[in-house]
Protein backbone atom coordinates (compact mmCIF):
# COMPACT_ATOMS: atom_id res chain seq x y z
CA UNK A 1 0.00 0.00 0.00
CA UNK A 2 2.03 2.39 -0.90
CA UNK A 3 -0.40 5.22 -2.49
CA UNK A 4 0.18 7.83 0.06
CA UNK A 5 -2.28 10.69 -1.55
CA UNK A 6 -5.12 8.24 -1.24
CA UNK A 7 -4.06 6.63 2.25
CA UNK A 8 -3.98 10.39 3.49
CA UNK A 9 -7.53 10.59 2.12
CA UNK A 10 -9.05 7.79 3.63
CA UNK A 11 -7.02 8.58 7.37
CA UNK A 12 -8.87 12.10 6.74
CA UNK A 13 -12.39 10.98 5.77
CA UNK A 14 -12.29 8.35 8.80
CA UNK A 15 -10.88 11.03 11.44
CA UNK A 16 -13.89 13.44 10.11
CA UNK A 17 -16.88 10.79 10.08
CA UNK A 18 -15.43 10.05 13.48
CA UNK A 19 -15.53 13.20 14.94
CA UNK A 20 -18.92 13.46 13.50
CA UNK A 21 -20.04 10.26 15.22
CA UNK A 22 -18.58 11.69 18.83
CA UNK A 23 -20.02 14.85 18.16
CA UNK A 24 -23.38 13.68 17.09
CA UNK A 25 -24.69 13.05 21.04
CA UNK A 26 -23.62 16.24 22.95
CA UNK A 27 -25.39 18.19 19.32
CA UNK A 28 -28.66 16.12 19.44
CA UNK A 29 -29.15 16.18 23.20
CA UNK A 30 -28.91 19.80 23.30
CA UNK A 31 -31.93 20.15 20.66
CA UNK A 32 -33.89 17.46 21.55
CA UNK A 33 -34.51 14.26 24.13
CA UNK A 34 -33.66 10.69 22.50
CA UNK A 35 -35.91 8.01 24.00
CA UNK A 36 -34.74 5.91 26.61
CA UNK A 37 -35.33 2.67 24.28
CA UNK A 38 -33.89 3.90 21.12
CA UNK A 39 -30.61 5.14 23.50
CA UNK A 40 -30.37 1.31 24.93
CA UNK A 41 -31.13 -0.04 21.42
CA UNK A 42 -27.70 1.74 20.21
CA UNK A 43 -25.82 0.36 22.86
CA UNK A 44 -26.42 -2.32 22.47
CA UNK A 45 -25.80 -2.44 19.06
CA UNK A 46 -22.29 -0.86 19.80
CA UNK A 47 -21.39 -4.01 22.26
CA UNK A 48 -22.87 -6.63 19.75
CA UNK A 49 -20.35 -5.11 17.03
CA UNK A 50 -17.16 -5.09 19.01
CA UNK A 51 -18.09 -8.63 20.47
CA UNK A 52 -17.86 -9.96 16.87
CA UNK A 53 -14.72 -7.41 16.44
CA UNK A 54 -13.42 -10.07 19.66
CA UNK A 55 -14.66 -13.31 18.14
CA UNK A 56 -13.62 -12.86 14.54
CA UNK A 57 -10.19 -10.88 15.71
CA UNK A 58 -9.62 -13.79 18.34
CA UNK A 59 -10.46 -16.75 16.38
CA UNK A 60 -10.09 -15.91 12.77
CA UNK A 61 -6.77 -15.29 10.91
CA UNK A 62 -8.24 -13.51 7.61
CA UNK A 63 -10.46 -16.06 5.65
CA UNK A 64 -9.10 -19.36 8.04
CA UNK A 65 -8.68 -20.16 11.36
CA UNK A 66 -6.65 -18.36 13.60
CA UNK A 67 -4.57 -21.74 14.97
CA UNK A 68 -4.59 -22.41 19.01
CA UNK A 69 -1.66 -20.01 20.64
CA UNK A 70 -4.34 -16.17 19.88
CA UNK A 71 -7.83 -17.78 21.45
CA UNK A 72 -5.95 -19.29 24.16
CA UNK A 73 -4.13 -15.79 24.93
CA UNK A 74 -7.71 -13.95 24.53
CA UNK A 75 -9.61 -16.94 26.77
CA UNK A 76 -7.07 -16.57 29.33
CA UNK A 77 -7.50 -12.51 29.26
CA UNK A 78 -11.09 -12.78 29.40
CA UNK A 79 -11.37 -15.19 32.54
CA UNK A 80 -8.90 -12.70 34.03
CA UNK A 81 -11.19 -10.02 32.68
CA UNK A 82 -14.07 -12.03 34.01
CA UNK A 83 -12.73 -12.05 37.39
CA UNK A 84 -12.43 -8.52 37.79
CA UNK A 85 -8.86 -8.62 37.54
CA UNK A 86 -6.75 -5.57 36.74
CA UNK A 87 -6.81 -4.41 32.89
CA UNK A 88 -3.29 -4.13 32.91
CA UNK A 89 -2.69 -8.00 33.91
CA UNK A 90 -5.66 -8.84 31.16
CA UNK A 91 -3.66 -7.27 28.77
CA UNK A 92 -0.16 -8.86 29.56
CA UNK A 93 -1.82 -12.45 30.65
CA UNK A 94 -3.34 -12.46 26.75
CA UNK A 95 -0.15 -11.66 25.47
CA UNK A 96 2.51 -13.60 27.35
CA UNK A 97 -0.06 -16.73 27.26
CA UNK A 98 -0.16 -17.09 23.53
CA UNK A 99 4.08 -15.71 23.61
CA UNK A 100 4.84 -19.05 25.75
CA UNK A 101 2.31 -21.25 23.73
CA UNK A 102 4.06 -20.08 20.74
CA UNK A 103 7.82 -20.71 22.53
CA UNK A 104 6.33 -24.07 22.80
CA UNK A 105 5.89 -24.76 19.32
CA UNK A 106 1.72 -24.46 19.42
CA UNK A 107 0.52 -22.23 16.67
CA UNK B 1 -3.08 26.56 27.28
CA UNK B 2 -3.63 28.04 30.34
CA UNK B 3 -7.45 27.75 29.97
CA UNK B 4 -6.96 23.58 29.73
CA UNK B 5 -4.20 24.18 32.30
CA UNK B 6 -6.86 25.32 35.27
CA UNK B 7 -9.77 23.13 34.48
CA UNK B 8 -7.20 20.53 35.09
CA UNK B 9 -5.95 21.82 38.62
CA UNK B 10 -9.49 21.42 39.33
CA UNK B 11 -10.29 17.76 38.45
CA UNK B 12 -6.61 16.69 40.03
CA UNK B 13 -8.65 17.82 43.18
CA UNK B 14 -12.01 16.60 42.42
CA UNK B 15 -10.22 12.85 41.62
CA UNK B 16 -10.24 10.36 44.59
CA UNK B 17 -6.92 8.70 44.87
CA UNK B 18 -8.60 5.24 44.26
CA UNK B 19 -10.10 6.34 40.79
CA UNK B 20 -7.02 8.39 39.74
CA UNK B 21 -4.69 5.13 40.20
CA UNK B 22 -7.74 3.00 38.09
CA UNK B 23 -7.70 5.44 35.57
CA UNK B 24 -3.58 5.80 35.17
CA UNK B 25 -3.63 1.87 35.11
CA UNK B 26 -5.96 2.05 32.18
CA UNK B 27 -4.48 4.70 30.35
CA UNK B 28 -1.08 2.71 30.97
CA UNK B 29 -2.33 -0.48 29.60
CA UNK B 30 -3.86 1.51 26.89
CA UNK B 31 -0.08 2.47 26.05
CA UNK B 32 0.81 -1.04 26.14
CA UNK B 33 -2.11 -1.86 22.99
CA UNK B 34 -0.96 1.56 21.42
CA UNK B 35 2.52 0.21 21.35
CA UNK B 36 1.05 -3.35 20.13
CA UNK B 37 -0.70 -1.20 17.67
CA UNK B 38 2.25 0.95 16.26
CA UNK B 39 4.32 -2.32 15.98
CA UNK B 40 1.67 -4.04 14.22
CA UNK B 41 1.37 -1.50 11.80
CA UNK B 42 4.54 -1.32 10.85
CA UNK B 43 4.84 -5.08 11.09
CA UNK B 44 2.28 -5.39 8.14
CA UNK B 45 4.30 -3.34 5.62
CA UNK B 46 2.58 0.37 6.83
CA UNK B 47 4.62 3.92 6.78
CA UNK B 48 5.31 5.20 10.58
CA UNK B 49 3.08 7.90 9.86
CA UNK B 50 0.51 6.05 9.15
CA UNK B 51 -0.98 4.89 12.46
CA UNK B 52 0.63 7.88 14.20
CA UNK B 53 -0.99 10.38 12.21
CA UNK B 54 -4.47 7.90 12.57
CA UNK B 55 -3.90 7.63 16.41
CA UNK B 56 -3.77 11.77 16.73
CA UNK B 57 -6.77 12.86 13.89
CA UNK B 58 -9.11 8.96 14.41
CA UNK B 59 -8.17 8.28 18.24
CA UNK B 60 -10.12 4.99 18.18
CA UNK B 61 -8.23 1.92 19.02
CA UNK B 62 -10.94 -0.71 17.35
CA UNK B 63 -11.55 1.32 13.91
CA UNK B 64 -7.54 1.56 13.66
CA UNK B 65 -6.73 -1.87 14.50
CA UNK B 66 -9.36 -2.43 11.48
CA UNK B 67 -8.43 0.13 9.16
CA UNK B 68 -4.52 -0.99 9.43
CA UNK B 69 -5.84 -4.42 9.34
CA UNK B 70 -7.55 -4.20 6.27
CA UNK B 71 -5.06 -1.63 4.48
CA UNK B 72 -2.31 -4.18 5.17
CA UNK B 73 -3.84 -7.31 4.27
CA UNK B 74 -4.14 -5.41 0.81
CA UNK B 75 -7.41 -4.24 0.98
CA UNK B 76 -9.49 -1.37 -0.61
CA UNK B 77 -9.05 2.09 1.83
CA UNK B 78 -12.39 2.74 1.19
CA UNK B 79 -13.57 -0.28 2.42
CA UNK B 80 -11.45 0.01 5.64
CA UNK B 81 -12.75 3.61 6.10
CA UNK B 82 -16.12 2.35 5.72
CA UNK B 83 -15.34 -0.81 8.21
CA UNK B 84 -13.81 2.01 10.71
CA UNK B 85 -16.77 4.08 10.70
CA UNK B 86 -19.26 1.77 11.14
CA UNK B 87 -17.02 -0.16 14.31
CA UNK B 88 -17.20 4.11 15.44
CA UNK B 89 -21.12 4.12 15.00
CA UNK B 90 -20.85 3.01 18.99
CA UNK B 91 -20.19 6.59 19.77
CA UNK B 92 -23.43 8.40 18.78
CA UNK B 93 -24.82 6.27 21.68
CA UNK B 94 -21.79 7.34 23.82
CA UNK B 95 -22.08 10.50 22.92
CA UNK B 96 -25.79 10.37 24.20
CA UNK B 97 -25.25 9.07 27.28
CA UNK B 98 -22.26 11.59 28.36
CA UNK B 99 -23.73 14.79 26.82
CA UNK B 100 -23.84 16.59 30.32
CA UNK B 101 -20.51 14.96 31.57
CA UNK B 102 -18.59 16.72 29.09
CA UNK B 103 -20.93 20.15 28.96
CA UNK B 104 -21.83 22.70 26.74
CA UNK B 105 -20.50 25.27 24.02
CA UNK B 106 -16.94 24.86 23.27
CA UNK B 107 -15.82 21.80 25.53
CA UNK B 108 -17.95 19.71 23.32
CA UNK B 109 -15.26 19.55 20.60
CA UNK B 110 -12.19 18.26 22.58
CA UNK B 111 -14.66 16.30 24.87
CA UNK B 112 -15.79 14.33 21.42
CA UNK B 113 -12.32 13.80 20.29
CA UNK B 114 -11.40 12.53 23.40
CA UNK B 115 -14.21 10.01 23.81
CA UNK B 116 -13.78 6.23 24.11
CA UNK B 117 -15.16 3.34 25.72
CA UNK B 118 -12.66 3.54 28.85
CA UNK B 119 -13.73 7.01 30.02
CA UNK B 120 -17.51 6.34 28.96
CA UNK B 121 -17.25 4.04 31.08
CA UNK B 122 -15.62 5.85 34.42
CA UNK B 123 -17.56 8.20 34.12
CA UNK B 124 -20.91 6.97 33.87
CA UNK B 125 -19.60 5.22 37.19
CA UNK B 126 -19.17 7.72 39.03
CA UNK B 127 -21.89 9.25 41.34
CA UNK B 128 -22.15 12.72 41.19
CA UNK B 129 -21.70 14.74 38.24
CA UNK B 130 -18.58 16.85 39.26
CA UNK B 131 -17.36 13.22 39.52
CA UNK B 132 -18.26 12.27 36.17
CA UNK B 133 -16.27 15.40 34.58
CA UNK B 134 -13.34 14.81 36.41
CA UNK B 135 -13.57 10.81 35.46
CA UNK B 136 -13.99 11.49 32.11
CA UNK B 137 -11.77 14.77 31.19
CA UNK B 138 -8.83 12.76 33.37
CA UNK B 139 -9.68 9.68 31.65
CA UNK B 140 -10.32 11.30 28.37
CA UNK B 141 -6.75 13.28 28.28
CA UNK B 142 -4.80 10.31 29.90
CA UNK B 143 -5.97 7.93 27.27
CA UNK B 144 -4.86 10.13 24.42
CA UNK B 145 -1.60 11.02 25.63
CA UNK B 146 -0.30 7.42 26.01
CA UNK B 147 -2.16 5.93 23.61
CA UNK B 148 -0.27 8.26 20.76
CA UNK B 149 3.21 7.97 23.00
CA UNK B 150 2.53 4.25 22.64
CA UNK B 151 1.89 3.99 18.92
CA UNK B 152 4.85 5.65 18.39
CA UNK B 153 7.18 4.05 20.50
CA UNK B 154 6.22 0.89 19.13
CA UNK B 155 5.97 2.01 15.68
CA UNK B 156 9.34 2.92 16.40
CA UNK B 157 10.38 -0.65 17.46
CA UNK B 158 8.20 -2.43 15.30
CA UNK B 159 10.57 -1.05 12.42
CA UNK B 160 13.26 -3.74 14.42
CA UNK B 161 10.04 -6.61 15.03
CA UNK B 162 9.30 -8.06 12.08
CA UNK B 163 7.06 -10.86 13.93
CA UNK B 164 5.14 -9.26 16.87
CA UNK B 165 3.01 -12.61 17.30
CA UNK B 166 6.09 -14.27 19.16
CA UNK B 167 5.46 -11.57 21.95
CA UNK B 168 1.76 -12.62 21.95
CA UNK B 169 0.41 -8.74 21.14
CA UNK B 170 -1.94 -10.10 18.50
CA UNK B 171 -3.86 -11.95 21.52
CA UNK B 172 -3.52 -8.56 23.77
CA UNK B 173 -5.85 -6.56 21.36
CA UNK B 174 -9.03 -9.07 21.84
CA UNK B 175 -8.34 -9.35 25.20
CA UNK B 176 -8.76 -5.52 26.08
CA UNK B 177 -11.91 -5.39 24.43
CA UNK B 178 -13.43 -8.17 26.05
CA UNK B 179 -12.82 -6.75 29.16
CA UNK B 180 -14.34 -3.64 28.02
CA UNK B 181 -17.70 -5.47 27.20
CA UNK B 182 -17.65 -8.16 29.66
CA UNK B 183 -20.37 -5.92 31.78
CA UNK B 184 -22.46 -5.02 29.31
CA UNK B 185 -22.58 -8.47 28.87
CA UNK B 186 -24.11 -10.06 31.95
CA UNK B 187 -27.20 -8.25 30.58
CA UNK B 188 -29.01 -11.45 29.02
CA UNK B 189 -30.93 -9.94 26.15
CA UNK B 190 -27.25 -8.35 24.76
CA UNK B 191 -25.75 -11.40 25.35
CA UNK B 192 -28.14 -13.60 23.34
CA UNK B 193 -27.76 -10.59 20.63
CA UNK B 194 -24.30 -10.92 20.50
CA UNK B 195 -23.83 -14.27 20.56
CA UNK B 196 -26.10 -14.57 17.80
CA UNK B 197 -23.68 -11.46 15.72
CA UNK B 198 -20.39 -13.66 17.10
CA UNK B 199 -21.96 -16.80 15.19
CA UNK B 200 -22.79 -14.77 11.78
CA UNK B 201 -19.61 -13.30 11.89
CA UNK B 202 -17.68 -16.79 12.10
CA UNK B 203 -19.36 -17.96 9.65
CA UNK B 204 -19.45 -15.30 7.36
CA UNK B 205 -15.49 -14.76 7.71
CA UNK B 206 -14.56 -17.28 5.07
CA UNK B 207 -16.87 -15.78 2.62
CA UNK B 208 -16.89 -12.00 2.57
CA UNK B 209 -14.16 -9.27 2.72
CA UNK B 210 -12.82 -7.91 5.76
CA UNK B 211 -14.77 -5.74 8.06
CA UNK B 212 -18.30 -6.74 6.38
CA UNK B 213 -18.55 -9.88 8.48
CA UNK B 214 -18.63 -8.20 12.02
CA UNK B 215 -20.85 -5.89 10.55
CA UNK B 216 -23.41 -8.20 9.58
CA UNK B 217 -23.40 -9.33 13.24
CA UNK B 218 -25.98 -6.75 13.86
CA UNK B 219 -28.66 -9.34 12.45
CA UNK B 220 -28.13 -10.38 16.14
CA UNK B 221 -29.77 -7.20 16.66
CA UNK B 222 -33.68 -8.85 15.75
CA UNK B 223 -33.01 -10.90 19.27
CA UNK B 224 -32.85 -7.64 21.25
CA UNK B 225 -35.22 -7.00 24.03
CA UNK B 226 -35.05 -3.37 25.78
CA UNK B 227 -35.37 -3.75 29.45
CA UNK B 228 -38.81 -2.88 30.65
CA UNK B 229 -37.81 -0.59 33.51
CA UNK B 230 -36.00 2.45 32.61
CA UNK B 231 -32.49 1.47 33.12
CA UNK B 232 -30.44 3.99 35.49
CA UNK B 233 -26.86 3.85 34.03
CA UNK B 234 -24.68 1.73 36.63
CA UNK B 235 -26.12 2.24 39.45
Amino acid sequence: MNNTPLMLGAILILAVGTFSLRFAGPLMRSRFEIPERTQQFLAAAAIVLLTALIATSALMDGHGPAGIARPAGVLVGGILAWRKAPFILVVVAAATTAAVLRLLGVP
Amino acid sequence: MVFIIKPMRSIWRTLDRGLARDIALVCLADGVVGMSYGAISVGGGLPLWVPVLLSIVVFAGASQFLFVGIVAAGGSPIAAVIAGLLVNTRHVAFGLAVSDVIGGGWRRVPGSHLMTDENVAFALGQEDLKQRRAAYWAGGIGIFACWNVGVLVGGLAGTMITDTDVFGLDAAFPAVLLALVLPALRDRSTRTAALVGVVVALAATPFLPAGVPVLLALVGMVFYRAPKPALEVSR
